[in-house]
């Protein structure tokens, strides 16, 4: 395959409501600076993608307006995935691969705020035998939660601590929305939100958006002194019909994981997109991770989770540590879909 | 392009209806990517990677359909994407399938686009109640008769050109088995008397609102060389987008799909697209855009458009068919209607298109659009290996 | 032991009602625009790099990506640059059908806004006509487009195409 790197990453910190940007006004700062970090002229960019859902804004073609953040004139090669924006990465990804380009933006947002998150995600379920039940996002993650506990892999008090371990991370992550230290008692005292499962072991609702610019070979090297080299990208979607899952493993990040050479080998850092504290435990076992792994050092989703942003976010976060020497090899990894249905793995790694 | 060809080695597409109550939306899909695999003498089991496209997903109420859909369509353990650039996703959606394959990332992919607009409402979908604007139109004929209404004064056509397309896409559509509209005894007369919708569209110059999807099985040329069938190959491919609005925008002859439309011609090494194509499969929703894309799309020349649909060269047995299939004004599953334009172009080169076949078609031109006009895709396929 | 046939045709309706409520925000440009309305004034905002005026003001220029913002105010009337005519009842319909939306070219500003022209016969709407905004009275205003009620005709002779060729 062609050599791509991630050259640049910009996002803005998450909060819970936004209220002085729609969404132009989320994008337009972050594609600015993710070109300025490039040293890329916008009139360069050889292919544009971006993620982002209208379920979330409410209506339909929502993306269409927050395409002028990028100024599309004279007129540029697009494209829209109405998925978390990491898989817009992988559709840019594969179009470098063409070898007639040699850069691609990446844009992603989403404002949750604008409805009841939960209600708004019952509607990805199976419409005719699922979805008319109301199970929302977090119940559905509980019932993974219970599995999981009840197959003596974590342990309440283990969520606890591992949010805990998320929050003291975030505090050095301005664009984090929880960053205020909390020790796992504390978070123990919660009530519970969706049993098993308290506050803490849940994501924030955030608001957000990032940008992210690929290039390739030579390019690369000659727009950024230390790009973050993309060795591996893959992703598998799993049943719909969580029946037919074991909600406990998660066998495509393990397949997604062997095409894109995330097996063995050493990773210095590991951002997993776990909105949920619990799959933070199913995707490290997936991944094969040990304790020598520095897991979700900004935060990850458990401290800020625009959706639809947060998957494109954990690479970023992970190629801005290798760009800035924080390490020499990351895995990165995003999911969409209840449960862990669908799951992006993709290695990085900085020249040394 | 990228160094690896593509080769389209399986076509299917549903019966398009206003209503498709037989199946659930996992039905219409698989029905179609069926058909596309039986064509192509594949199982599911072979297909590498999943591509699936759609317009808004408030179309059927459904958020992310493709993580429903993963069963239905054999998806399980492998990528899937979907994509949406609205009426342009069906295009865009090929093109992402066809990168997947021209990228040398996978060898066998399955593309399908569908819309199940019976599931929802369409024109409650595209008109919602945006708080701080009143509502003023009404879908998207509201936007599009205005655009109409300024072709037709810039180009100073006459004003029968847009009934005389409605006709001739309705009788290709009589010659389509899959068509949503088969109207008996369609003539000039009876889409002039038909209600004035948005002036200056009258109701038989509009697309219907279809149930129904489209696929295609795509490989590399390794695999292609053994499939059962000749396959259409990739020539060129694109996408241009341009801002919905900005000052002294040309919305009747955008920027976007001039630019679009050159690409894929230099890639397809294409000097003279009237000369050089047999046919094109046009994405016409309102039967004026006939012309307009005519210019847009180099055609003819600005202004001229008309005069080609109205000399008849656009009419099966003409010179240069547009929309040999019926287009979009016979059948609109908006999420599927651009690959059914790519698909149908497909089809011709591998003289597979049956009554509404173009003699000997060697290469043919697939076109989507979307959005306020400021979305494009486009491909151009030929029967030989480019 | 197999179950005997079942002769009842399939089910192929099921009934999901599904209601979700959204609180919309208007961002930090277009509130500068609503609240102008409030006030009975149109006001843009002009790109620092190709000096058009847009209406609203916006996030980005669509062909600069800076943000257009500017504050410029605009006059209430205009030329109308292009229209339709609606013949096709709808629920969310201002008027019952027949009515003419127009895109109208404010002075002042680069590019249309649409809305509603009443007081003419549908036939008689036309490209390059002349109209002005007839607002709500004052203790209807409010942060809304709708404080503008419709356009009506000015009687002052029509701009030729040429005023408003580049903006269709």
């Amino acid at each position: 395959m062609r050599d791509v790197a991630i050259i640049a990453f910009a996002q803005l910190p998450s909060v819970r409501r936004d209220v002085t940007r729609e969404e132009v006004e989320l994008v337009q700062p972050v594609v600015a600076a993710a070109l300025a970090q490039a040293h890329l002229r916008r009139e360069d960019v050889g292919f544009t993608v971006s993620g982002s859902c209208d379920y979330l804004l409410g209506r339909p073609f929502s993306f269409v307006m927050a395409l002028d953040a990028v100024a599309p004139w004279p007129p540029i090669h697009e494209s829209h995935v109405e998925m978390d924006g990491a898989w817009a990465l992988w559709e840019a990804w594969v179009r470098l691969q063409a070898g007639d380009i040699d850069t691609a933006l990446i844009y992603a947002y989403g404002k949750s705020s604008l409805g009841d998150l939960p209600e708004v995600l019952v509607q990805q379920l199976d419409p005719y035998v699922v979805a008319p039940l109301g199970a929302d996002a977090v119940g559905l993650a509980a019932l993974q939660a219970r599995a999981l506990i009840d197959a003596g892999r974590v342990t309440e008090r283990g969520l606890a601590e591992l949010a805990a371990a998320r929050r003291r991370q975030a505090a050095d992550n301005p664009c984090a929305q929880r960053r205020a230290p909390r020790s796992a008692d504390e978070l123990l005292a919660e009530p519970y939100q969706v049993a098993p499962l308290r506050a803490h072991a849940c994501p924030p609702i955030s608001d957000g958006a990032c940008a992210v610019v690929l290039a390739a070979g030579d390019t690369a090297r000659r727009l950024v002194s230390s790009p973050a080299w993309i060795r591996g990208i893959d992703h598998r979607i799993e049943p719909h019909q969580l029946g037919m899952r074991d909600l406990t493993a998660s066998p495509s990040t393990r397949l997604a994981a062997e095409r894109a050479g995330a097996l063995g080998g050493r990773f210095d850092l590991a951002e997993l997109h776990a909105p949920f504290a619990h799959q933070e435990v199913i995707l490290r076992d997936a991944l094969g991770l040990d304790d020598g792994v520095a897991i979700n050092p900004s935060g990850g989703a458990l401290s800020a989770n625009p959706m639809m942003v947060a998957g494109l976010a954990r690479l970023g976060e992970a190629a801005t540590r290798l760009m800035t020497g924080q390490g020499r090899r990351a895995v990165a990894h995003a999911t969409s879909g209840p449960c862990l249905q669908h799951n992006l793995v993709c290695v990085l790694e900085r020249d040394v | 392009m990228g160094a690896n060809r593509c080769a389209i080695v399986g076509i299917g597409q549903t019966h398009h209806k206003a209503k498709r109550q037989d199946v659930s939306i996992a039905g219409l899909v698989r029905e179609a990517a069926a058909r596309a695999l039986a064509d192509a003498e594949l199982t599911w089991k072979d297909i590498d990677a999943v591509v699936i496209g759609k317009a808004p997903d408030m179309f059927e109420g459904v958020m992310m359909p493709e993580l429903y859909l993963a069963d239905a369509l054999g998806a399980v353990g492998k990528p899937m994407l979907r994509v949406h650039t609205a009426g342009s996703v069906g295009g865009s959606t090929a093109i992402a399938a066809a990168h997947l394959v021209m990228g040398g990332v996978h060898q066998r992919v399955l593309t399908v686009a569908f819309e199940k607009q019976s599931e929802s409402d369409a024109m409650w979908a595209l008109s919602p109640k945006i708080p701080f604007q009143p509502q003023l139109t009404a879908g998207a004929g509201g936007y599009f008769a205005p655009l109409v209404r300024a072709y037709i004064r810039r180009s100073g056509a006459p004003d029968d050109v847009g009934l005389q397309v409605a006709v001739k896409d309705r009788l290709h559509a009589l010659k389509n088995p899959y068509a949503h509209l088969r109207i008996k005894g369609i003539d000039r007369a009876m889409v002039a008397d038909s209600p004035m919708l948005w002036d200056p569209i009258r109701y038989l110059e509009t697309c219907p609102s279809s149930d129904g999807a489209c696929a295609m099985v795509m490989t590399s040329e390794a695999i292609a060389a053994a499939a059962p069938r000749p396959p259409a190959w990739v020539h060129g491919l694109s996408t241009r987008s341009e801002p919905v609005v900005f000052a002294g925008r040309d919305q009747v002859n955008p920027q976007a799909g001039r630019d679009c439309a050159r690409d894929v011609y230099t890639q397809a090494g294409i000097s003279d697209p009237r000369r050089d194509l047999a046919c094109a499969e046009l994405y016409v929703p309102f039967s004026w855009f006939e012309p307009m894309w005519l210019e847009n799309l180099g055609f003819a020349a600005p202004g001229e458009g008309w005069k080609l649909t109205a000399s008849g060269a656009t009419a099966l047995g003409g010179a240069l068919p547009i929309n040999p299939s019926g287009g979009v004004l016979s059948s609109n599953p908006i999420g599927a209607s651009g690959m059914l334009r790519f698909a149908e172009a497909a089809m011709q080169v591998r003289d597979q298109a049956g009554e509404h076949q173009v003699d000997g078609a060697r290469r043919a031109l697939g076109h989507a659009y979307g959005g306020g006009s400021q979305f494009f895709a486009m491909w151009i396929v030929g029967r030989d290996r480019p | 032991m197999s179950a005997p046939p079942d002769e009842r045709p399939p089910v192929t309706v099921l009934q999901a009602p599904v209601r979700l409520d959204y609180t919309v925000t208007a961002g930090h440009h277009l509130s500068t625009y609503l609240r102008a309305l409030a006030d009975r004034k149109i006001v843009g905002g002009r790109c620092p790099e190709c000096h058009k005026v847009y209406l609203p003001a916006r996030g980005a220029c669509p062909t600069c990506g800076v943000p257009a913002d500017a504050p410029v105010e605009v006059a209430d009337q205009g030329t109308v640059t292009t229209f339709c005519v609606i013949r096709i009842p709808f629920d969310a319909a201002p008027f019952p059908p027949p009515y003419v939306a127009v895109a109208i070219l404010l002075d002042g500003a680069d590019m249309p806004i649409f809305h509603l022209v009443r007081g003419i016969e549908p036939d008689a709407a036309r490209m390059g006509m002349r109209v002005r905004a007839v607002w709500v009275p004052d203790d209807q205003l409010g942060p809304t487009l709708a404080s503008i009620r419709w356009f009506e005709a000015t009687g002052e002779p029509d701009a030729p195409f040429e005023a408003i060729a580049s903006h269709l």
